[in-house]
C-alpha cells in the first residue's frame, strides 16, 4: 500500500513538474479588454487564425501542431509579465507581446530564460543589433525606420528637399511615443527642416492644446506616433482645424481602420505607414476562408479578416512560423525547442519566392536575418485612407529607411545597453 | 493687439469650453456623493456603458451577439434597423433607470448603514463588472456615435475674430453645443431639486439621512432616483465625449478628468462642479500655452491636480463644498 502511494505521489510530482512539451507552443499575449481592446482584438485574431490555418491545412509546421494559448494582458505591463511567467512553463518557443512596455520588462527575463522575443514594428528599437540582443528580433522595421520612411516619403513629395519646411511630431507621451524624436532630430539636421515636438498624455482624449498650437504654427506636415484613442482624437482634431489630411502621416500604430472611421468622410486622404499589405487581395485568404472562416474556426467573431491590424497579427504569425520552419530545417527534427527556434529566427531567409509560395506576393519585403542583423530591411509603404470605399490604398512603393543615419544611432543605443547590462558583443 | 495676447484669448475660450466637458463628468459624481455620501468610482464606466448602449440601440446591434453566436454557431450581428437619435437617447435613458434599479436591489440595498469606504469599494466592483458586461454585451470595437451634433470649427466666430483681432479663433461647434447642454442640464437639475417633491426629498436625505427617514422618505427610492439621474448625466457626458473620439473603452478614463474638478469644486456642490471645471479647463490650457513649451509640454494632466491641490490647501472642503464642523 505504502509502495503504491509512494509511486502515485512520485508520478503526480513528475507530471506537475514537467512542462507539457507536446506541440509547438507560441503563447498569444493579447488584449481583448481595456482601453486598447479595439486594437488588440483584430491583431490577436490575425495571429491565431494563421496558426489555425497551418494546423487545419498543413497539419501544423513540419507535422507538429501549433498551440497558441492566449493570455489577457489588457495592455498592462504587470499583467503582461504575469502572462509570460504563467505560460513559459508550457514549453513556450517565442513571445510577441504587442506592447513596448511589456517588451522592455521581458528583454532581460527572456534572455535569462533562453526564449526568443519577437517584436515586429515595436519594442526596443536598438534590439535590431543582434550583436547585443541575442534573444530579441524586431524585423522587418522598427520605430526609427518608420520616422525615416515618413521623411523619405516627404522628400519624394517635395522634389528631394525639405529645406525650410516645418514638421510637427505629435506623439504619445510614453517610451514608445518618444522613440522617433532622436531620429527626427538627426534627419532635420541632414535635410534642413524644422522639427516641433508635441507630446500628448495618455490616453489622449483631450488634445485641444496641441492642435491649437498646430493651427497657430502651421507646420507643413504632421507625423503622428499614437495608439488607441489618441489616434482617433488627433485625426478628428486635424479635421476640425482643417489640416490637410494628405500632409498628416501616422506610424503603423496610428493607421488602422479604427483610427479613421470615427472622423467619417473627412478623414479621407490621411496617410499611414505599414510594413505589410492589407485587404483581401492575397491568395492566402482563399485558404483562410476555406479552412478557418467557413469552418467556424476563426478566432473571435471572424469579422476582422483582412483589416490592417488583423493583417499585422497575421504577419507576426507568418514570420514566427517561418522561423520555426527554419529551426526545424537546421535541427533536422520537427519538435524544436526554444534555443533552436532562436537559431531559426537568426537564419531566417524569407525570399520573394517564398512569400509568393505562401500566397503573400508583395505583402511584405523579403527578410534575410543574420547574427548581426535582427532588424531586417527597415522598409515600409505609405497607405492612404479612402473613406468612401473604407479601405487603405497603397500610396507609395516600398521605401527603405536611411541606414546612414539610423545605424550609428542603433549602435550607440545598443552599446549603452550592453555596457549597463554587462553584455559582451557577439558575432565576432 | 500682440499675437501672444490674441492666442491667449483663444486658448482661454477653448479652456472654458473644455472645462464644461470636465464638469459634465464631475456632475455625476457630485449628484451621488451629495445624496448618499458615496464616491462613485463607476461614474466613468457609467458614461461608457450609456454611450455603448445608445450606439447599440441606435444601430440595432444585437446585444450579447458574440456570446450567442459562440453558443449557437449563428451569425447574429444586428436587427437591421436604425432608430432616430432622439428615440435611441430616450430608450437608453430607460436602460439607465433600469440599471439604477438593479444596482440598488443587488448592491446598495445590502449595504445600508455600512461605512462609506465599503460603499466606495462596492462602486469599484461595479465599475469593473460594468466594463466587462458592456464588453460582452456590445463588443470591444470602436463605434461611431452620430446623434446629429455638429463638429468642426465655428466659422462665424472665426470670421468675426479675424475681423476684430486679425486672427480667426478656433472654437469647436461640438464644444458650443456641449456648453448649451450643460447649461440646460444644470438649470433642470437646480429646478428639480428646488421645486419638485422628489428633489426636496433628495436634498433632505443629503442633509440628514436619519431625519429624512424619520419623516417617511424612502432611502431606497432616493438611491434609485439619484443613480438614475447620475446615469442620465453619464449618458450626456458619454454622448459628447463619444462624439469626439468614437465610443470605445478608454471613454471610462474620462473620470480621471473629473477628479481635480471635484477636488477644486467640492464633492457636494453642483455650481462647484461647473466652476471647478471652468477653472481647471482654463488653468491647464493657459499653463500648457505659456509654460508648457519651456518644460517639454504635456503638462495638462498633472497641472490640473496641482491646481486642485493648491485650492485644497486653502479650502479643504473645495471651493463650494460644505465646511464640516464636528463638535465633541
Amino acid at each position: 500500500m505504502r509502495k503504491t502511494l509512494t509511486a502515485l505521489v512520485a508520478a503526480a510530482m513528475t507530471l506537475a513538474a514537467a512542462p507539457v512539451m507536446a506541440d509547438l507552443v507560441v503563447p498569444n499575449l493579447s488584449y481583448r479588454t481595456g482601453p486598447y481592446a479595439a486594437n488588440g482584438v483584430p491583431y490577436a485574431d490575425g495571429f491565431n487564425d494563421y496558426f489555425t490555418l497551418l494546423n487545419e491545412r498543413d497539419g501544423g509546421i513540419g507535422g507538429e501542431l501549433i498551440k497558441s494559448p492566449e493570455c489577457e494582458t489588457a495592455y498592462n505591463t504587470e499583467k503582461g509579465v504575469e502572462c509570460y511567467e504563467s505560460t513559459k512553463g508550457e514549453g513556450a518557443l517565442v513571445y510577441n507581446p504587442l506592447s513596448t512596455g511589456i517588451t522592455y520588462q521581458l528583454i532581460p527575463k527572456m534572455a535569462a530564460d533562453g526564449i526568443t522575443l519577437y517584436t515586429p514594428g515595436y519594442g526596443r528599437t536598438s534590439a535590431a543589433n543582434g550583436k547585443v540582443f541575442k534573444w530579441v528580433f524586431n524585423y522587418p522595421a522598427n520605430y526609427w525606420d518608420g520616422a525615416s520612411v515618413a521623411v523619405k516619403h516627404l522628400l519624394d513629395q517635395n522634389g528631394g528637399s525639405l529645406e525650410g519646411k516645418k514638421i510637427a511630431l505629435v506623439y504619445h507621451n510614453s517610451a514608445y511615443g518618444k522613440e522617433p524624436i532622436r531620429t527626427l532630430e538627426e534627419l532635420s539636421k541632414k535635410h534642413g527642416f524644422t522639427l516641433a515636438t508635441l507630446p500628448v498624455d495618455h490616453p489622449g482624449q483631450e488634445q485641444k492644446s496641441q492642435w491649437l498650437q498646430i493651427r497657430r504654427e502651421k507646420p507643413d506636415y504632421v507625423i503622428m506616433y499614437g495608439w488607441g484613442v489618441m489616434n482617433q482624437v488627433a485625426i478628428q482634431e486635424a479635421v476640425n482645424i482643417r489640416f490637410p489630411m494628405e500632409n498628416f502621416i501616422g506610424i503603423w500604430w496610428s493607421g488602422s481602420e479604427n483610427d479613421v472611421q470615427a472622423a467619417g468622410d473627412k478623414a479621407s486622404g490621411y496617410k499611414a505607414l505599414s510594413f505589410h499589405g492589407t485587404g483581401m487581395d492575397y491568395p492566402v485568404y482563399a485558404d483562410m476562408k476555406k479552412y478557418v472562416v467557413d469552418t467556424g474556426k476563426a478566432s473571435g467573431a471572424g469579422d476582422q479578416v483582412g483589416s490592417m491590424l488583423y493583417s499585422r497579427g497575421m504577419y507576426a504569425a507568418i514570420i514566427i512560423s517561418e522561423a520555426i520552419r527554419k529551426a526545424q530545417e537546421i535541427a533536422g527534427k520537427p519538435a524544436v525547442n526554444a534555443a533552436e527556434v532562436r537559431e531559426g529566427f537568426e537564419n531566417l531567409d524569407l525570399t520573394e519566392a517564398r512569400l509568393q509560395e505562401l500566397g503573400l506576393r508583395d505583402f511584405s519585403q523579403p527578410i534575410k536575418a543574420s547574427c548581426e542583423n535582427h532588424g531586417g530591411p527597415g522598409a515600409a509603404r505609405v497607405f492612404q485612407w479612402d473613406a468612401a470605399t473604407k479601405q487603405w490604398n497603397a500610396a507609395s512603393e516600398w521605401i527603405t529607411s536611411d541606414k546612414e543615419v539610423l545605424d550609428p544611432l542603433i549602435a550607440e543605443d545598443s552599446a549603452a545597453f550592453a555596457k549597463e547590462s554587462g553584455i559582451e558583443e557577439r558575432c565576432k | 493687439m500682440p499675437d501672444q495676447l490674441v492666442y491667449a484669448m483663444e486658448v482661454t475660450l477653448n479652456g472654458l469650453m473644455t472645462g464644461v466637458l470636465y464638469s459634465l463628468v464631475a456632475l455625476g459624481f457630485v449628484l451621488i456623493f451629495k445624496a448618499s455620501g458615496v464616491f462613485n468610482y463607476a461614474q466613468g464606466v457609467l458614461a461608457l456603458f450609456a454611450a455603448l448602449t445608445l450606439v447599440g440601440i441606435q444601430n440595432g446591434q444585437v446585444p450579447f451577439a458574440h456570446m450567442i453566436n459562440a453558443m449557437t454557431g449563428g451569425h447574429l450581428t444586428d436587427f437591421g434597423w436604425h432608430i432616430p437619435a432622439v428615440i435611441a437617447i430616450l430608450l437608453t435613458g430607460v436602460v439607465m433607470v433600469l440599471l439604477a434599479i438593479v444596482i440598488e436591489k443587488l448592491v446598495l440595498k445590502h449595504l445600508v448603514n455600512q461605512a462609506p469606504i465599503i460603499l466606495f469599494m462596492a462602486t469599484i466592483g461595479m465599475a469593473y463588472f460594468l466594463e466587462g458586461f458592456g464588453d460582452v454585451m456590445w463588443g470591444a470595437d470602436i463605434k461611431t456615435l452620430d446623434v446629429g451634433l455638429p463638429q468642426g470649427i465655428n466659422e462665424t466666430i472665426e470670421i468675426a475674430t479675424e475681423r476684430w483681432f486679425g486672427y480667426g479663433f478656433f472654437i469647436d461647434n461640438l464644444d458650443i453645443v456641449a456648453t448649451l447642454i450643460a447649461i440646460l442640464l444644470v438649470t433642470a437639475l437646480t429646478v428639480f431639486s428646488q421645486y419638485s417633491k422628489q428633489g426636496r426629498a433628495l436634498r433632505a436625505v443629503a442633509d440628514d439621512h436619519q431625519a429624512a427617514l424619520s419623516v417617511g422618505i424612502s432611502l431606497r427610492f432616493i438611491w434609485i432616483l439619484v443613480w438614475s439621474i447620475a446615469g442620465f448625466v453619464a449618458l450626456v457626458a458619454g454622448i459628447i465625449w463619444g462624439t469626439k473620439s468614437g465610443v470605445q473603452f478608454s471613454l471610462s478614463l474620462i473620470a480621471l478628468k473629473a477628479l481635480p474638478v471635484l477636488m477644486l469644486g467640492g464633492f457636494t456642490s453642483i455650481p462647484g462642479a461647473i466652476v471647478g471645471g471652468l477653472i481647471i479647463g482654463v488653468g491647464e490650457k493657459l499653463f500648457e500655452f505659456s509654460i508648457g513649451p519651456m518644460i517639454g509640454g504635456a503638462t495638462e494632466n498633472w497641472f490640473a491636480y496641482v491646481l486642485a491641490l493648491v485650492f485644497l490647501v486653502f479650502r479643504p472642503q473645495g471651493l463650494f463644498g460644505e465646511k464640516i464642523i464636528e463638535r465633541v
